[in-house]
């Protein structure tokens, strides 16, 4: 038989296979921490696993000494609520403005060029202006974030509704709608389930925005916390932290995808 | 129900002639099928009705006004695919229409109107056999009841001209007799003029009340572009009255087979 033709047979060797790589990866770190940690039972480069249960008891559920805050909770819930902003501006934007450069040609004559010129710029470069002009708070790290994301939602949407049959767009004005009513009843609802997969596809983007943001000014975040750790070496906090990073993305994903076929039971049939 | 006049009708794109000075006029109540070979103009000619495309020279006139030149609701259509919206129940896409010609900035209609409405289009969506399917997506539906939605959806408009290009294209051949009958029954009913392509020459035949066929009067070897069809005949079927369409009925498949095999030979 063709290799293109064998595949696992049962959904538990197809879930043995996906766990594989993990364990690998778990046990050649177990390993090469084991022979760090004889040769110096002081090691910080790889920290063995007592480490990092010290470290998360410390970090999630110990009160800060000098604070008296659970540092991950408060890390978690302010680069939670930076992220859910930014990208809540960040789709209602895109949203706006990839609908209006993909149906009004007066509107994409100016728009769509300049939208797209726009996503052109690394959003890195022009964080040192954002610090600049909307100072080290807040509200330069919901820039960031916008404007790292939001001209690649405006130009999926865009796209999207270019793809829309014209037939459809025909079928609507024979049926006596006006641009507002076409827009409303037949453009919106059909990219919607669109913005949400755009938003879930730019969400790694928001978090590597987010926590370079967090990074360099900040005094609290997910961000902000293994970049301050990083100067004592703390591995035995950065790596529980990047796991918590990834768990958290891996869900929200997973929320998104679920929100799809729950709102919206039509897409995805429909071809 | 309306008339249509078209005067010295051209149409062009760049050098590429389409259509060539078309004169016709189209009665109350017609039900014209146009056939003719792919590309000699006869999609083009109904979007010139539609108004999704403008005539390069000429005028089409609409009970003796010049037409509108964007599609409008005096003017329905249902094209061979897509012509539904996949993101609203078979109810959801028939109630639109209604919504659409009332609720200009609200978009939707509540109360006792939604309710009449709803109930009209309950109707209608039982005149065309859909009223089972009335919760169902679209894509849950077979060709031929999507087929049925989209008619449905262009007449509860109420459209003064029904426009149809190759509707049933797409459809199996017991499907497509069944939707042809269908298509019969609401004409006589309704009144409508409807303009229909088809490249099926038998379903032209039996379904119009007049037959034109497009095709290029002259053609130069040289330049096959610079010249545009034309309608090259105009039979009037006028002779195939109710009574006379109920025997062909009968005959139809026996009919529709021949015809069939001839149209794939044109």
């Amino acid at each position: 038989m063709r290799i293109i033709n064998r595949r696992p047979a049962s959904r538990v060797a197809n879930f043995s296979i996906a766990l594989l790589p993990f364990v690998v990866l778990i046990v050649l770190y177990a390993v090469f921490s084991d022979i760090r940690l004889t040769a110096n039972p002081d090691d910080k480069l790889l920290p063995g696993v007592s480490s990092f249960v010290d470290a998360v008891q410390r970090m999630a559920f110990t009160p800060s000494k000098r604070t008296g805050e659970f540092l991950l909770w408060v890390d978690t819930l302010a680069s939670l609520q930076r992220l859910a902003i930014g990208m809540s501006i960040s789709a209602l934007l895109g949203l706006w403005l990839g609908v209006l450069n993909g149906l009004i040609p007066w509107v994409a004559a100016g728009g769509s060029p300049f939208v797209r010129v726009l996503s052109m710029i690394p959003p890195m470069a022009v964080l040192p202006i954002l610090f600049i002009t909307f100072g080290l708070g807040e509200l330069s790290k919901y820039v960031l974030i916008v404007f790292g994301t939001a001209p690649f939602i405006a130009r999926d949407i865009e796209q999207r509704v270019r793809e829309l049959p014209p037939e459809q767009l025909i079928k609507a004005q024979t049926l006596d709608a006006n641009t507002w009513q076409i827009i409303v009843r037949v453009v919106l609802p059909q990219v919607l389930p669109r913005l949400v997969d755009a938003v879930r596809l730019s969400l790694g983007a928001a978090w590597l925005f987010l926590i370079a943001a967090e990074a360099i000014a900040s005094t609290e975040g997910l961000g902000y916390r293994i970049f301050l750790v990083r100067r004592y070496l703390a591995m035995d906090v950065i790596l529980p932290y990047v796991m918590w990073i990834t768990l958290l993305a891996f869900a929200v994903d997973y929320l998104f995808r679920r929100m799809t076929s729950w709102l919206f039971p039509w897409y995805g049939t429909s071809k | 129900m309306s008339r249509i006049d078209i005067h010295n009708l051209w149409k062009s794109y760049d050098s590429n002639v389409v259509l060539e000075n078309l004169n016709l006029s189209i009665d109350h109540g017609d039900f014209v099928s146009i056939v003719g070979a792919s590309g000699c103009g006869k999609t083009t000619f109904l979007r010139m009705i539609l108004g999704e495309e403008q005539p390069s020279r000429g005028s089409i006139d609409i009970d003796g006004e010049a037409l509108q030149p964007e599609p409008s609701s005096a003017r329905g259509i249902v094209f061979q695919r897509y012509s539904v919206f996949p993101h609203l129940t078979v109810l959801g896409n028939v109630l639109l229409a209604l919504e659409m010609s009332h609720a200009k900035y609200l978009c939707r209609s509540f109360g006792a109107r939604r309710k009449e409405q709803v109930k009209r289009s309950q109707q209608m969506l039982e005149r065309v056999g859909l009223t089972d399917a009335k919760d169902q997506y679209p894509s849950a539906l077979s060709g031929g009841m999507q087929q049925r939605l989209a008619l449905c959806q262009a007449l509860i408009a109420a459209p003064k001209i029904l426009l149809l290009d190759e509707p049933f294209g797409a459809l199996d051949p017991g499907i497509r007799k069944d939707m042809q009958s269908l298509v019969r029954q609401l004409h006589r009913e309704l009144g409508l003029t409807v303009i229909m392509i088809t490249h099926d020459l038998a379903e032209g035949f039996q379904l119009g009340t007049r037959l034109l066929v497009f095709d290029k009067t002259r053609v130069d070897p040289q330049a096959p572009n610079l010249y545009g069809a034309n309608i090259t005949y105009d039979l009037r079927l006028n002779s195939l009255s109710t009574e006379s369409t109920t025997q062909i009925d009968s005959q139809e498949t026996q009919c529709s087979h021949d015809a069939n095999t001839q149209a794939l030979m044109v």
